[in-house]
């Protein structure tokens, strides 16, 4: 179950623009780490290297190593597909898929590598589903439409379509930034159930929700538009948010930006 | 402010306003009186009639909310009333050849006429029918389509999901190219190609390679656009949960368009089915019965429409049967759009709660 992330000297690219550049960090096992920073300073895409999602916008090229528990991601031997079952991700947007039922996108994952038997899969299903928080709200609508749910409801039919594989790592970029605060509550209560099980790394522009939900943070920036981001610095969340090490961080999170 | 000065303001909220309904009344205006110009001018015409009424539609819509309602309105309901006039425009010739097909090919078309050949019929005299044409029209369209769907889709999703660089340019030219060809020039290629180098004889299935050359670059436009309009978000989602990418393509893009797809398709079915320079070159048409698509001459309803029609001289049994046969092919089109538009609505991704 839970694996440790180990990242050394990490550098993404989206074409010939260099987007993070240089990046060593390491998450533990059944913990939430938060990654926040200004727009464009390349958490996002720092995130999709995690379970090598950042390949498959056209021109997305990685060097440097992800370790998960002693493997290298970006290894010749290693199979992406592999990877993204292992590593699951919860997307900005809730994107549940549109022509299936709101139990067919909890058990697309399954469904989709192979085959389940029915009374097995059911059982996953309703896990997922309350593994998610959502199974009270929908337990009598599993046929109808994914699409037809609320958005914070929508967002954790995703969460649970993506524990449903049981991955090892679960990776969200901003998984409340289109919700309202009671969906995000929601959410927020759900990652601190999740990270018993899994390891957790969370992108978020709300700084609050950083300090709420995370145990570790990690800031990044960049020098100028147009440079790669960095990482300025990880640390335990506490500490981040009360004694920084760094006076970057300090600025951007008392709002004394630039 | 510094912008009131440039803009002046309204001093009121509440402007003049034509009475509702005043579109109605105007357009039976204009059609009176263009009537009535015509008739007193002796224009012999009635389209000059319709013309002279939608010009006048437009400019007493522009004269009188100009007068009543002040002119930036006025140019509002001109702009309106042109795009009613050009739509009503647009539907009168297609209703009106629909009304016409209906009315002359009424005459002979019944149970009979859908059940019987032109066997041991001569041009000239009556009775008959087109069974062996729609056998031939179906059995080509057929093959066609088989030959067509999985080439075009594959296509399709080669250059939306796969199709990177030189050769997808180059696969995209070339679609864009044969969209281009006429349906005579297919029909000359396979001639030349399948049945004077390679010696095969004229049969239904020649017909269909041309006509799946007719076919295949709609189909690929068609499904490409659709699959474009899959969000890229759905994709990942997919790929994030550790599917495999030709799972995704076949699981989750594919079924999110299919209702697109499946319009389109029909659509290159419509458009082809009406096709005859190929069928003329490559089936030859034959007044009997003939099942087998591979093997000697066919008729297709197209061609019998046309062949009819050519030994009729405008009058007679023949024609009474081209405009019959014309009706079949309008009814057998429309029956595979509207099968479309269900299957369209039945597989679009519900948005229900």
């Amino acid at each position: 179950m839970a694996k440790r992330i180990d990242v050394s000297g990490l550098t993404a690219y989206y074409g010939s623009h260099k987007a993070i550049e240089d990046i060593s960090m390491t998450v533990e096992p059944r913990s939430v780490t938060a990654f926040i920073g200004p727009s464009g300073c390349g958490k996002s895409t720092f995130l999709r290297t995690l379970n090598r999602m950042h390949e498959v916008t056209p021109g997305g090229r990685v060097e440097g190593k992800v370790l998960l528990d002693d493997e290298n991601l970006y290894a010749s031997s290693i199979d992406p597909v592999a990877v993204r079952r292992t590593v699951g991700m919860v997307f900005q947007r809730p994107n549940p898929f549109p022509t299936m039922s709101i139990y067919d996108n909890v058990a697309a994952g399954l469904r989709l590598n192979g085959s389940y038997r029915k009374s097995e899969l059911s059982e996953i299903v309703e896990k997922s589903l309350k593994g998610a928080n959502l199974w009270n709200e929908v337990k009598d609508r599993l046929n109808k439409p994914g699409s037809g749910l609320s958005g914070g409801q929508q967002q954790r039919l995703c969460i649970a379509r993506a524990i449903a594989v049981e991955p090892d790592v679960l990776l969200m970029d901003e998984p409340c930034s289109a919700l309202d605060p009671i969906s995000t509550l929601a959410i927020e209560d759900l990652i601190g159930e999740l990270k018993e099980r899994f390891t957790i790394v969370i992108v978020t522009h709300n700084m609050q929700q950083a300090a709420r939900v995370s145990d570790r943070t990690a800031f990044f920036n960049l020098a100028a538009v147009g440079e790669p981001g960095k990482l300025i610095e990880i640390d335990e969340t506490e500490r981040i948010f009360s004694n920084p090490s760094v006076q970057a961080t300090e600025d951007y999170i008392s709002g004394r930006f630039g | 402010m510094s912008h009131a000065a440039t803009t002046p303001r309204p001093k009121s909220l509440k402007t003049a306003r034509l009475p509702r309904g005043s579109a109605w009344g105007i357009a039976l205006l204009s059609v009176l009186l263009g009537s009535g110009i015509g008739l007193l001018a002796g224009l012999g015409n009635k389209v000059q009639w319709g013309l002279l009424a939608a010009l006048l539609f437009v400019v007493i819509t522009y004269t009188a909310a100009a007068a009543v309602e002040g002119r930036r309105q006025a140019r509002d309901r001109v702009a309106t009333s042109v795009i009613w006039v050009t739509f009503v425009l647009a539907v009168i010739p297609l209703a009106s050849l629909l009304y016409e097909t209906v009315k002359r090919g009424a005459k002979v078309f019944d149970g009979y006429f859908l059940g019987h050949s032109m066997g041991v019929v001569a041009d000239t005299e009556p009775g008959g029918g087109i069974y062996h044409a729609i056998i031939g029209t179906l059995e080509q369209v057929g093959l066609a389509t088989v030959m067509s769907v999985p080439l075009g889709l594959l296509t399709a999703i080669y250059l939306v999901e796969y199709g990177r660089g030189r050769l997808a340019k180059a696969v995209t030219f070339f679609v864009d190219v044969m969209t281009g060809v006429p349906s005579i020039v297919a029909g000359l290629f396979v001639l030349s190609f399948w049945i004077l180098i390679l010696g095969f004889d004229f049969s239904g299935f020649a017909g269909s390679l041309a006509l799946s050359i007719l076919m295949i670059p709609v189909i690929v436009r068609s499904t490409e656009e659709m699959l474009k309009l899959v969000p890229n978000e759905l994709r990942e989602a997919s790929l994030a949960l550790g599917v495999p990418k030709w799972r995704t393509i076949l699981k989750v893009v594919v079924p999110t368009s299919i209702g697109g797809i499946t319009t389109g398709v029909m659509l290159a079915v419509a458009r082809i089915t009406g096709e005859t320079a190929p069928v003329l070159l490559l089936v030859w048409g034959n007044s009997f019965i003939n099942t087998n698509p591979f093997e000697g001459e066919q008729a297709s309803l197209p061609l019998y429409i046309y062949q009819q029609y050519a030994n009729s001289s405008g009058e007679g049994a023949a024609y009474d049967r081209a405009w019959a046969a014309s009706l079949a092919l309008i009814a057998f089109v429309m029956i595979l759009n509207l099968v479309a538009r269900g299957i369209a609505r039945w597989k679009a991704p519900q948005s229900g709660r």
